[in-house]
C-alpha cells in the first residue's frame, strides 16, 4: 500500500506556490505583452536609428540568462536601496524579458501582413493609422497568437527561477517539502502536475481561437 | 477629369515613366495596353499617389496630386483602385471588407455603411456570399468583392490595374463582364490590361504604352485595328 508523509497543509502550502507562480506570470506577460507590442510595432515601423538601439536592448534582455538577470536586479536593488520588494523585482525582471521576446513575435507579425493588403487599404480612403489598427492588428495578431501562446507557456516555467531571489513559488514549496518529508519522487510529480494544470487551459484557449481563425481565413 | 503633364517617374535609377501626358475626361474608358514593365501599372499608382513622382504633374479635377498640401486621403475617397492581386481583408466577412471603408473614412452609420455595402455587392453578383470569408470565394469572386469595396466609397474615377491577370482563364469572364458593366453606367475609368479584345470592346480610348512612354493613343479601330508605330504592330502581333 502507498504510503506518503505528505500532509493537507503540505498540499495547501504548493497551491499557495502555485498561486504565487500564477500571479508572477500574470504580472510579467501583461506588462511583457503591453511593452512587445509597442516595441514591436517601433521595431516593424521606424528607420534604423530608432530600431537599432531598441534592438539591442531587446537582444541584451534576449540573450543573458534569466537567472542571472534575476539575480543582478535583486543586487542592484539592494545596492541602490530602493524600497521594492523582490516579488516586485521579479515580476519587473520577467515583464522586460517578456517585453524582448513578445516585441519579435509583434514584429514578425506585422511583417508578415502583404504591402500590398496595406496599400489596399489605403487606397480606400484610409489613414496610416486606420490602416493599422483596422488591418495589419487584426492580420497580424493571427499569425502572433500561437507563438504568443508558447511564450506565455514559457514564461510561466520561467517564474521557477525567482526562487533564486528568495520568493517562494510551485517550485521552491516543493522543495522545502521534499527536504521535510524526503519524497522527492511523489512532491514533484505532483508540482509537475499543477503546472500542467495550469498551462494546459492556456494551451486549449490558443488552440480554440486558431482553430475558429482558420475556418474564417 | 484626370490629367498627367509630362509625368516622370523613376525607381533607383530605373526609369519607368519618362514623360507621359494624357488626360481622360468625365465618363471616358481609357484602356492602356503594352509589354510588362512598360509602366502601366505605375502610371496608375502615381495617380491616386501610392508612388511619388519625380517630375511633371498629374491634376486630377484640377487638384494636384502630388503637391505639399494635398490631402491624399481625401483624393484616394473619390479615386478608387483594383489591384491584379485582389487582397482581401481575410479576417472580415465580404460584407465587412465592403463596409470598412465607407464606416471609418467617410463616417457612414453600421447601417448605412451595410445598405451602401449589400447594394455593391449585389451589383457585382455577390449578393448570397454577405457573410462568408473571403477565403471561401473563387479568385473571380475576391475580384468583384474588391471592385465592390472600391465602388462602395461612390468614387468618381475608377482605375483598374490588370485585374485579370491572376486569374484562372475561365474566371476572366465574370470579372470582365463586371467591368462592362461600369463602362455602360458610365464610370470613367483607367483599364491597364492585357486583354486587346476585350479593350478594343469597352475602351473610347487605347493608349499604347512601350518603355515608358505612350507610343499611340487613340480610339480602339485605329490604335488596335491600324497601329502606325512598329512597337504597337510588334506588341499586338505577340499577343492577339
Amino acid at each position: 500500500m502507498f504510503e506518503t508523509s505528505l500532509t493537507w497543509n503540505d498540499v495547501l502550502f504548493l497551491l499557495q506556490g502555485a498561486g504565487t507562480t500564477l500571479t508572477i506570470t500574470f504580472w510579467a506577460v501583461l506588462g511583457g505583452t503591453i511593452l512587445g507590442m509597442l516595441f514591436g510595432l517601433i521595431r516593424a515601423t521606424s528607420p534604423w536609428w530608432v530600431n537599432a538601439p531598441i534592438g539591442f536592448v531587446l537582444d541584451i534582455l534576449r540573450s543573458v540568462p534569466l537567472l542571472i538577470q534575476f539575480v543582478l536586479a535583486n543586487s542592484f536593488k539592494s545596492i541602490l536601496k530602493l524600497q521594492v520588494s523582490a516579488f516586485t523585482v521579479g515580476c519587473v525582471v520577467l515583464a522586460l524579458y517578456t517585453a524582448a521576446y513578445c516585441a519579435e513575435i509583434v514584429r514578425g507579425g506585422i511583417l508578415a501582413v502583404p504591402p500590398t493588403t496595406r496599400r489596399a487599404a489605403r487606397s480606400l480612403g484610409m489613414t496610416y493609422t486606420q490602416d493599422l489598427t483596422n488591418i495589419v492588428f487584426p492580420m497580424a495578431l493571427r499569425v502572433a497568437l500561437p507563438s504568443w501562446i508558447g511564450l506565455t507557456l514559457g514564461v510561466m516555467k520561467d517564474t521557477a527561477l525567482v526562487l533564486w531571489i528568495g520568493i517562494v513559488e510551485l517550485l521552491r514549496a516543493s522543495q522545502v517539502i521534499v527536504t521535510r518529508i524526503q519524497e522527492p519522487l511523489f512532491v514533484l510529480s505532483i508540482a509537475g502536475l499543477i503546472y500542467f494544470l495550469m498551462s494546459f487551459p492556456i494551451a486549449r484557449l490558443g488552440a480554440r481561437l486558431e482553430k475558429r481563425w482558420r475556418e474564417d481565413d | 477629369m484626370i490629367e498627367l503633364k509630362d509625368v516622370r517617374k523613376n525607381f533607383g535609377s530605373l526609369e519607368v515613366l519618362k514623360g507621359v501626358s494624357l488626360s481622360v475626361q468625365k465618363g471616358e474608358v481609357l484602356s492602356v495596353i503594352g509589354g510588362s514593365g512598360s509602366g502601366k501599372s505605375t502610371m496608375l499608382m502615381c495617380i491616386n499617389g501610392l508612388e511619388p513622382i519625380q517630375g511633371g504633374q498629374i491634376l486630377v479635377d484640377g487638384t494636384d496630386v502630388h503637391a505639399r498640401g494635398t490631402d491624399l486621403n481625401k483624393l484616394r475617397q473619390k479615386i478608387g483602385i483594383v489591384f491584379q492581386q485582389w487582397n482581401a481583408f481575410p479576417h472580415l466577412t465580404v460584407l465587412e471588407n465592403v463596409m470598412l471603408a465607407p464606416r471609418k473614412v467617410l463616417g457612414k452609420s453600421k447601417r448605412e455603411a451595410e445598405e451602401i455595402a449589400v447594394k455593391q455587392l449585389t451589383h457585382v453578383g455577390l449578393g448570397e456570399k454577405l457573410k462568408v470569408y473571403p477565403s471561401k470565394l473563387s479568385g473571380g469572386q475576391q475580384q468583384r468583392m474588391a471592385i465592390a469595396r472600391a465602388l462602395a466609397m461612390s468614387p468618381d474615377y475608377m482605375l483598374f490595374d490588370e485585374v485579370t491577370s491572376a486569374l484562372d482563364p475561365q474566371l476572366v469572364g465574370e470579372v470582365l463582364d463586371t467591368l462592362k458593366m461600369l463602362s455602360e453606367e458610365g464610370m470613367t475609368m483607367i483599364l491597364v490590361t492585357h486583354e486587346i479584345r476585350f479593350a478594343r470592346d469597352v475602351s473610347d480610348r487605347v493608349a499604347f504604352f512601350h518603355k515608358g512612354l505612350i507610343h499611340e493613343i487613340g480610339v480602339p479601330e485605329q490604335v488596335i485595328g491600324r497601329p502606325q508605330k512598329p512597337e504597337t504592330i510588334d506588341f499586338l502581333k505577340s499577343v492577339l
